[in-house]
């Protein structure tokens, strides 16, 4: 017991995220089979829907279509870009909000020498593995369809889905750590996550919409996300539009993760 | 009671220079949640090898005052040392080298039970391999080898507080903190943890936990402060509290529903003190036999009567006015 005045070495925060890298391997070991259903198979039936099916029926001219020479090649773009945002909020609703109320995960970690921002850090890394594979799959498939203009488009594109995830789950995680309880996510689902995935242009030009209902769309990060991958899979990158949109969504990935790891601080620390 | 712990009896301040050898010092320590002050200055030490307890009832303040010494609820106010250091800035360090039993079971239901102190041991940087060994080290001694591979939902109330034991004690913690670690249980199972927690003793470990139960403070405390409403109303071994608040005996009458005020009169004269519960009487004595003859002289005749010794329960319906388990 003589050491007990003793100063210990800090313990970094590098070391404290990997030390829950053992956690997330088991859950992703035990996830997986569920996970890769809605992450890999609803993307090709999307596809093969939306962007085969339903576009054999659209003859547009393509200059309306933002650069697409088809619709397939028009709306994969988009559907990649909001399967990003789909897998990283389904990540950090429901179940950052059982690891705090259910099965109070969170607490049992705080227990030891982890705090609530070393356990945000390795949760988002967990999701952008979640983000990074999906999306790296569903791009697959479109390079197979023939959507995409060069290997290096294709893997800016893979990055930015990364950024596009991170975006959301950061945002989600700080949304899910103030929520009292499940209810609110039915209200967002409804009012942020599917109006974004109908109107960002993913399925159609924002150009379509009346001017007020334009000005929205281009508000909302889905847009940024759908707009800069279109641009690099397409191979019609606008380099100062690209910009803005790394820009903002890395702003939003930036505040979002500060406030999840300050929200949740807070929740843990009653 | 280790006989090689030094008695110093000290009660506050006044070693303040030697604080760093205390495993737990608090001085004016506050807890308050918006307007609520669930802690209201309170001083504790805690010193090494010892076994403490904070006796109270639900709402007393004990399980905040945890969280502050488990770095993970940041004080309102007051001074803390955990382990000679600061819980607001050397958070990580300190939980390093303790223990936690929380009160509410965070076990994680989706892991078999092994896998709950391996992942867990894993937070604390313990190399893979030699966690490995520690779990199956643990399991041996909370009883629950045979379980290794068992859903955590599949386990006893008994079974689920013994696993958390054995995850607090994953990373070899010189400081353990258990939250109430017997609500809950059959007496069968409570036995078997206070086994448990002896052994964990004799090894030195120091032991902080909280209990509103009057038995497991006088079975597992050396050293105890009793909490009401966020205050410590008495400080010392369960002995020396219950000599110093209460008789050696008491004696307990049970009357008609509703006659225990109205007679509480007649017999004021035979103890000490008399307590009026709203089921029964409580004299306080040296002699409770001799009390309890008077009582039948006097022509009442109790419907059931005992004659037993002062316990903690005692002590802290003295002191507050209020009995501990409601």
């Amino acid at each position: 017991m003589s050491d007990v005045a003793t100063t210990p070495r800090r313990i970094g925060r590098l070391d404290l995220v990997g030390r829950q890298l053992d956690y997330w391997v088991t859950v992703y070991k035990r996830t997986w089979r569920g996970s890769a259903v809605s992450s890999f198979v609803m993307p090709l039936l999307y596809v093969t829907a939306m962007g085969v099916l339903l576009g054999g029926f659209i003859e547009q001219d393509p200059s309306t279509l933002e650069g697409a020479t088809t619709y397939l090649a028009f709306v994969a773009p988009g559907l990649v870009a909001a399967h990003a945002m789909q897998t990283a909020t389904g990540e950090t609703m429901w179940p950052v909000m059982a690891m705090i109320k259910w099965s109070r995960t969170y607490y049992a970690m705080t227990a030891t020498p982890l705090r609530p921002s070393d356990i945000v850090a390795a949760q988002l890394l967990f999701v952008t593995f979640r983000v990074a594979t999906a999306c790296g799959v569903f791009l697959l498939v479109l390079a197979a369809f023939g959507v995409f203009a060069s290997p290096g488009g294709l893997l800016l594109a893979w990055l930015a889905q990364i950024l596009i995830g991170l975006a959301f789950a950061t945002v989600f995680f700080a949304f899910s750590a103030i929520l009292k309880n499940e209810s609110g996510f039915a209200i967002v689902y409804r009012l942020v996550v599917i109006p974004q995935f109908l109107f960002s242009g993913a399925f159609f030009p924002i150009g379509n919409l009346p001017p007020t209902l334009e000005w929205l769309a281009r508000l909302t990060p889905l847009w940024h996300g759908v707009d800069l991958t279109r641009m690099l899979l397409l191979g019609t990158v606008d380099l100062p539009l690209a910009l803005v949109h790394v820009a903002y969504l890395g702003a939003l990935t930036v505040l979002g993760w500060w406030f999840a790891a300050s929200r949740l601080t807070k929740r843990l620390a009653l | 009671m280790s006989p090689s712990q030094p008695d110093t009896g000290v009660k506050t301040g006044q070693h303040a220079a030697e604080a760093p050898a205390l495993m737990v010092r608090a001085r004016e320590l506050r807890k308050a949640y918006g307007d609520f002050e669930a802690v209201r200055g309170i001083d504790v030490d805690v010193r090494p090898g010892e076994a403490f307890g904070f006796l109270g009832p639900n709402g007393a303040g004990k399980s905040s005052t945890m969280r502050m010494i488990a770095a993970v609820s940041p004080p309102s106010g007051g001074d803390l040392r955990v382990l000679g250091m600061d819980p607001a800035t050397q958070g990580p360090e300190i939980r390093s080298r303790i223990g936690v039993c929380p009160q509410e079971d965070t076990l994680d239901n989706e892991l078999n039970v092994r896998d709950n102190l391996v992942v867990y041991g894993r937070y604390f940087g313990i190399p893979r391999k030699e966690v490995a060994e520690r779990a199956d080290e643990l399991l041996s001694f909370v009883q629950l080898a045979d379980r290794a591979k068992a859903k955590v939902e599949d386990l006893s109330g008994g079974m689920k507080r013994r696993l958390t034991i054995a995850r607090s004690l994953v990373n070899r913690p010189d400081l353990l903190l258990l939250d109430e670690p017997t609500t809950g249980l059959d007496p069968q199972a409570r036995h078997l943890l206070w086994d448990r927690l002896f052994r964990l003793k004799q090894q030195g470990v120091t032991l902080v936990l909280t209990t509103h139960y009057m038995d497991e403070a006088e079975q597992l405390c050396d050293r105890l402060v009793v909490m009401d409403a966020g205050r410590i109303v008495a400080e010392g071994s369960p002995l020396e509290l219950i000599r110093e608040h209460s008789t050696r005996e008491v004696a307990e009458l049970r009357f008609g529903v509703g006659e225990h005020g109205a007679l509480a009169e007649k017999v004021a004269d035979l103890a000490e003190r008399v307590e009026v519960l709203p089921d029964r009487l409580l004299l306080y004595t040296s002699d409770g036999e001799e009390a309890l003859a008077r009582v039948h002289e006097r022509g009442l005749s109790p419907v059931a009567f005992l004659v037993r010794r002062s316990t903690l329960e005692d002590v802290f319906l003295r002191l507050t006015g209020r009995t501990l388990v409601d």
